[in-house]
């Protein structure tokens, strides 16, 4: 005999989506990996701008010299910084997966252990760069 | 006679079956290619951050770095294609979106390393320091 009262069922839901009383709780691992998307998408924009860079470069002084302004601008400062610091870190991350697919690293620990010297090498780079770009004149 | 074939037998030959891995691959290729370029181009930004048109001109008259700066452009955006189409995969479901958006991302990528790398060439064939 049918039953009124079941309806359909609350279908299961992806443990990678269970933030509210699901089975995830925040780690540095999942931000590490979620940080490796989100920095893989502004290298996609990264990439647009350096092919503006070398399209206003082929069209000569006055394109390039607008590049240039652009770039040398607060907003144009901040937008390579963070292109910096996602090279940084997408190119660490990138090796930590590399390891990953040799077969090595997944004990939690050392996963944990890897994210932060991702994270501390993508900063560190990124302020290297820059203070070589100032002290080359470059800002 | 189709019906007492088994499910693994009607999927033989007609799926990624031996190209899967073409994908992971040259995700992995790529990215040991551009560990190697990325380092080679941040040194290289550092000369040329003060931004003058001369000097990078005649920086990529260099053929070393007309070849090197042509290979992260075609390296990156063939990166950045492969990691966008997974990330297409992964959230758009429906076949017309995703379809419509993997085809857009693959013209990007294309576009984007020719423009670039001609662009590129342009300037390293250039004969003059001045051009006008």
């Amino acid at each position: 005999m049918a039953d009124a009262t079941h309806g359909p069922r609350e279908r299961p839901v992806s443990p990678n989506i269970q933030f509210d009383g699901g089975v995830w709780r925040w780690h540095l691992t999942m931000a590490a990996s979620i940080a490796h998307r989100v920095t893989g998408i502004v290298l996609y924009l990264g990439a647009l701008v350096m092919l503006v860079w070398a399209l206003s470069l082929a069209s000569g002084p006055d394109a390039y010299a607008a590049f240039a302004g652009l770039a040398g601008s607060w907003i144009g400062k901040a937008g390579f910084f963070v292109l910096t610091l996602s090279i940084f870190y997408h190119l660490g991350n990138g090796v930590r997966h590399l390891v990953w697919d040799a077969g090595y690293g997944f004990a939690p620990r050392t996963a944990t252990r890897s994210a932060w010297v991702v994270i501390a090498f993508a900063v560190l780079a990124t302020l290297a760069l820059w203070g070589l770009v100032i002290r080359a004149g470059g800002l | 006679m189709a019906a007492i074939r088994t499910p693994l037998g009607r999927a033989r030959g007609l799926g990624a079956s031996k190209h899967g891995v073409g994908h992971f691959i040259a995700q992995r290729v790529t990215a040991i290619g551009l560990v190697l370029l990325v380092v080679w181009a941040a040194s290289a930004a550092v000369g040329l951050s003060r931004g003058d048109y001369d000097s990078t001109a005649a920086w990529l008259r260099s053929p070393v770095n007309a070849a090197l700066a042509s290979l992260t452009a075609i390296a990156a955006f063939w990166h950045m294609q492969l990691g966008m189409r997974t990330i297409i995969e992964d959230y758009f479901a429906r076949p017309g979106a995703k379809g419509v958006l993997l085809v857009i991302n693959v013209f990007v990528a294309w576009a984007g390393a020719a423009l670039t790398v001609l662009s590129i060439l342009k300037v390293a064939l250039s004969t003059s320091a001045v051009s006008v």
